[in-house]
């Protein structure tokens, strides 16, 4: 086989898993939008608040240290603990169930009914927000993450496809955990909101608020529990992305690559974040392996959107978005 | 410093406090932003290295030293702001770190008659004091990092990397892209094959250039990176398992905040640099004694020794010297923003200066001229060593190749006089 | 009882479709200019200019046009960071191309480039609605910052890859670069604000305006009743492109004199003037200055306050800023979510009444 077809293989099949990672990102802003019509700007520090929180759990970190030392003149820093990942990350849910409760009782219990444009601003403010307050509670430096999930190059694929093609595929461990993390959590939000009482609630408030008030469906609860769902989902992409490169500012800009995937598979479809991710992961590889050289390189940025606005074009709701009904 | 921040609202807002007379310096830090993981230990040492001269020697030539710190989060318009609210309080150096400010300070600096220090970055043709009268660059620059890494090329290849690859993964903005007209001619002059990979801010994502590394088999690769490009593309060297003695980073990817995240594997990377590296330097404990156990630290103290804190010092006792050339130079212990460019333009830095404060062999010993603000272009290259945790000088300072670098040097500053219309001078 | 209509007669047409009918909205909008033209020259100096007035007027020209597209035209675009950069660096190729023609000239030559941008990555908007609109024109923000990092005739070759304002000055006076007088550069700016808002007020008044807002209240049934949508939101798009690359070149050339277009260009700018117009309010001539002002120097305030008044350490401060502007941005959208604008309107409507209560 001709080392490029060889090459192009490899490249799409890390493109797929780079499509994952961005889908695990997207799927947080679909669950909001699906349940409430906001779409969240403070996703990707939503992730970063949670990856920060966890480090700072696990490590024992004494939050709000820097102002604390800085109003009573002390030198505390650490509790002096190391928690396992797993009670780590039970707590960071419970910080997120109540960030959750907090946003939705400060924030959006106010604007109910209001332009989409107008809730889209008050995320902004609650990222701005969000930014500030991660970065007072746990520091602004750089964290390392650890919960002990695998990184490198996966030797069985290497060998595999040496024996095969001569060439051993590049697939990165942590890739492989990550997508099976995500198709299994992909799995569960698509059964629960087909097959339980709270996810059937979750549609039907997606559908028509009044609606759903008028059988007795608790809006409040929906949208905590939306948000904690977002959270969750935040919290795991921050994990993963914290993982390659550690806890810093610029995890929150993982919202941005998300944001072609929104643009593919539909604002409020969950199979639509996951297939729309794969797309743009797999499209935004091969294009820099066929024909970034020729252009100059670092076309990644910009393509997805190219990619994902040529689709548009043709085809306004997205792939599995609904067909946008105008009534005149 | 840490204040009781309740004292220092209480204070504030009485009456303000008569001016002391005192040499000031301002730290344009960003202790926020994308990049604040790097910001910080460069911040603290500044100041860390001020306040041990006013604790332990009682300022400079009997001054106190006075560190106006201003929050530029890395954008350029807050470092303007900063730099227009700080300029009316007398500081006589501004060092900004970041190669977009430094383009935007040297015309206004230049026209307000401050110095501005850019040491190992910014415009690197400011070596030529001629057109650029009041910015220096000493003790190294881009260019001059470019050449020494191929001359640590050659030194571990007996002389001749010809036939050789040569990749180089840099940050796609005008600081990633300083590098690549020296590499270009010094790979004509060497005979190595040099192929580019930008990287997108903020660089999060590596795979398509480390596959692309994977499948060409470069022989090295060199990295002009900052922030989380750093570790991201660490992390990506170890995943595809390059060989990571072969992987050399100019002085800005070579801190602890880019190497710990990869974890042992990181074992081996180089980097370039143009001052010492490590805790063990006398200096360190007086900062430690005077500094951090009286609880003065800027930060929280456990930077001291780390490549970054060790910069900030550096560039902190490259302004104070300055200041003390400029008090002998003139007589009088308050000296003004003009004394200041003159001492910088006269200054010396020797070894015995450095190991009499305390920083034996911690840089290069340089002299500056009208024409040579930028030293002498002297770089060396470290070693992480994952086990115990530290970078390890593996090489003594060697010129970086002036035959290429100062007609490169020449041709732009040049063309920044004609842009500018500035006629080269030395008075 | 002296913000009323009564007593103000019309003998004109002219008189009768004015923009500020109320006598007391004109003396004040004199009164503001007045202040503006002939009494902040005198008293402005390099802080005041740097930190203050000048990114408030470019930014408040910025929002200008974006709020033609954003707010009356009903087109949401991200793309505001690469039109600056369009703007920025149309005007340095024709600065260092040209050396001889005036800056004024060259800025809105700049202006009409962008214009023409806009339009090319408007076409979209054609068939994409709503928020996907809004992602849609990342793709042009992206590929625009790309564009200029890639292309080196962009930057004249530089080694660097930077641009950097040449000097240029108009009738004796300097206005580029750092030997500058702050007055001058003052008033160039207030200038090209003032020209803007004026042009802005007068298209959005006019039929030109009406079909804009009939395109963003429901697009299919404006078709219907004969408003072209192809022409509207091309208008839209052409107008608003127009303005923000004026707002960009003026960025470039006479405030920060030196650009990378990746960190200054980049989404943070698109984000930070769509903010600035929500704040401000949508569809608003008003709401564009008050978002720019809100935005602008909001932050300012509280690093003076937090760092300068009280000493606190910079990066706390920086973090206490952060939070402070986000709460104080969901407090606003809590009280008034349509904007300061919508508040000015609402305390004139009371202002009308006064004193009586009803």
């Amino acid at each position: 086989m001709p080392d490029q077809l060889i090459y192009a293989m490899e490249v799409f099949l890390n493109g797929l898993m780079a499509g994952v990672l961005y889908a695990l990102v997207a799927l947080g802003f679909v669950l909001i939008y699906k349940a409430s019509g906001i779409f969240n700007y403070a996703q990707g520090v939503m992730a970063l608040f949670a990856a920060m929180t966890l480090v700072g759990v696990m490590e024992g970190q004494i939050p709000f240290a820097h102002l604390i030392n800085a109003i009573l003149g002390t030198e505390i820093h650490h509790f002096g603990w190391h928690l396992p990942a797993l009670l780590g990350i039970l707590l960071t849910m419970i910080v997120m169930v109540i960030l959750a409760w907090l946003v939705q009782r400060i924030i959006f219990k106010h604007l109910v009914g209001q332009e989409p444009i107008i809730l889209f601003m008050a995320t902004i403010g609650l990222a701005y927000f969000m930014e500030g307050l991660g970065d007072m509670m746990w520091g602004a430096n750089i964290k390392k993450l650890d919960v002990g999930l695998p990184q490198g190059i996966n030797l069985w694929i290497d060998e595999t496809t040496y024996n095969i093609f001569d060439y051993g595929f590049f697939i990165d461990n942590l890739d492989i955990v990550a997508s099976i993390i995500a198709a299994i959590l992909v799995g569960v939000l698509v059964m629960f909101a087909q097959y339980t009482k709270e996810g059937r609630a979750m549609r039907a408030v997606a559908d028509d608020h009044q609606a759903a008030l008028s059988v007795g469906v608790s809006l409040n609860f929906i949208w905590i529990m939306v948000w904690s769902v977002a959270g969750f989902v935040a919290l795991v992409a921050g994990i993963m992305w914290g993982t390659k490169s550690g806890v810093q500012f610029s995890l929150s800009l993982i919202a941005l690559k998300a944001l072609p995937v929104l643009m593919l598979g539909g604002f409020t479809s969950i199979p639509g974040a996951i297939v729309g991710g794969l797309i743009i992961g797999v499209g935004e590889k091969l294009f820099e392996f066929l024909v970034g050289p020729l252009i100059g390189g670092a076309t990644e940025n910009w393509f997805a959107y190219v990619l994902a606005l040529l689709l548009l074009v043709f085809r306004p709701q997205g792939l599995f978005g609904e067909k946008i009904i105008e009534r005149v | 410093m840490k204040y009781k921040l309740l004292t220092a609202t209480v204070a504030g807002v009485m009456a303000a406090m008569p001016a002391l007379a005192e040499l000031t310096f301002s730290s344009l830090s960003y202790r926020t932003g994308a990049y604040a993981s790097n910001g910080i230990p460069l911040a603290d040492g500044y100041a860390d290295y001020m306040t041990l001269l006013n604790e332990r020697d009682g300022g400079i030539g009997g001054e106190l030293t006075r560190v106006i710190e201003c929050e530029t989060a890395y954008n350029t318009e807050k470092g303007v702001e900063c730099y227009e609210a700080t300029k009316g309080e007398g500081v006589l150096v501004y060092e900004p770190y970041s190669t977009g400010m430094t383009y935007q300070l040297i015309p206004k600096t230049a026209a307000d008659g401050i110095a501005l220090h850019t040491g190992g970055y910014g415009r690197t043709s400011a070596k030529n004091g001629e057109v650029f009268r009041n910015v220096f660059n000493y003790p190294a620059n881009y260019w001059d990092g470019a050449s020494g890494a191929i001359n640590h090329l050659l030194d571990i290849n007996g002389n001749d990397i010809k036939g050789k690859k040569v990749a180089l993964v840099y940050h796609n903005s005008a600081y990633g892209k300083e590098p690549i007209r020296t590499l270009e001619v010094l790979s004509e002059k060497h005979g190595y094959e040099l192929s580019l990979l930008p990287v997108d801010h903020p660089g999060q994502e590596q795979k398509s250039q480390w596959l692309q590394i994977r499948r060409d088999k470069p022989d090295y690769v060199l990295m002009w990176g900052w922030g989380v490009m750093n570790q991201v593309a660490i992390q990506e060297a170890v995943n595809i398992r390059f060989p990571m003695e072969n992987f050399i980073g100019i002085w800005w990817s070579g801190s602890e905040n880019d190497v710990l995240p990869a974890g042992p594997k990181a074992n081996g990377y180089k980097s370039l640099t143009f001052h010492g590296v490590g805790s063990d330097f006398a200096v360190l404990d007086d900062i430690k004694k005077y500094v951090v156990d009286t609880g003065k630290a800027a930060g929280a103290g456990d930077q001291v020794g780390t490549v970054l804190y060790n910069r900030g010092l550096y560039m902190a006792m490259l302004h104070a010297e300055a200041a003390r050339t400029a008090q002998d130079m003139t007589g009088k212990s308050a000296v003004s923003q003009g004394d200041m460019i003159k001492a910088m333009e006269a200054f010396e830095m020797t070894e015995e200066k450095m190991a009499g404060l305390g920083l034996a062999n911690f840089g290069p010993s340089f002299k500056v001229t009208c024409q040579n603000h930028g030293g002498d272009g002297l770089v060396g290259v470290a070693q992480w060593d994952a086990g115990a945790g530290k970078w390890s000088m593996i090489s003594d300072y060697k010129q970086s190749d002036q035959s290429v670098v100062a007609k490169l040097i020449a041709e732009d500053s040049a063309a920044y006089a004609a842009e500018n219309n500035i006629t080269p001078n030395c008075n | 009882m002296f913000y009323r209509e009564a007593g103000d007669f019309s003998t004109t047409y002219r008189e009768d479709s004015q923009t500020f009918p109320i006598k007391f909205d004109r003396y004040r909008y004199y009164a503001v200019l007045v202040f503006a033209f002939a009494v902040v020259p005198f008293i402005i100096n390099d802080y005041w200019l740097n930190a203050i007035f000048l990114p408030f007027l470019i930014y408040s020209i910025a929002a200008i046009g974006l709020n033609i597209l954003t707010g009356y035209c009903g087109q949401v675009s991200l793309g505001t960071g690469g039109f600056m950069a369009v703007g920025a660096y149309a005007v340095y190729k024709l600065m260092t191309a040209f050396p001889d023609i005036n800056i004024i000239v060259h800025v809105i030559l700049a202006g009409g480039v962008t214009a023409l941008v806009g339009v090319i990555f408007g076409l979209p908007s054609l068939r994409i609605k709503g928020f996907y609109l809004a992602v849609a024109t990342l793709a042009a923000q992206f590929f625009l910052v790309w564009l200029f990092n890639r292309v080196p005739w962009f930057y004249n070759y530089s080694a660097s890859g930077q641009i950097t304002s040449p000097e240029r000055e108009f009738l004796g006076v300097t206005l580029t670069g750092a030997t500058s007088e702050p007055w001058a550069v003052y008033l160039l700016c207030l200038v090209f604000a003032t020209v803007s808002a004026l042009i802005a007020r007068n298209l959005t008044r006019g039929a030109m305006g009406r079909r804009w807002m009939a395109i963003r209240d429901m697009d299919i049934a404006a078709e219907i009743i004969g408003v072209n949508p192809l022409s509207a939101k091309l208008s839209a798009f052409a107008i608003s492109s127009f303005f923000v690359g004026v707002s960009g070149a003026l960025f470039f050339s006479v405030y920060l004199g030196a650009v990378e277009v990746g960190e200054v260009f980049g989404i943070n700018k698109s984000f930070l003037v769509l903010f600035m117009i929500i704040i401000g309010g949508l569809g608003s001539i008003f709401g564009s200055f008050a978002g720019a002002a809100f935005l602008v120097l909001l932050p300012v305030l509280l690093k003076n306050v937090l760092v300068g008044g009280f000493g606190w350490p910079t990066d706390l401060a920086a973090h206490l800023e952060f939070m402070i502007v986000g709460g104080l941005i969901v407090v606003f959208l809590i009280a008034e979510p349509h904007g300061i604008a919508q508040l000015w309107r609402v305390a004139k409507e009371k202002l009308r009444l006064w004193p009586f209560p009803h």
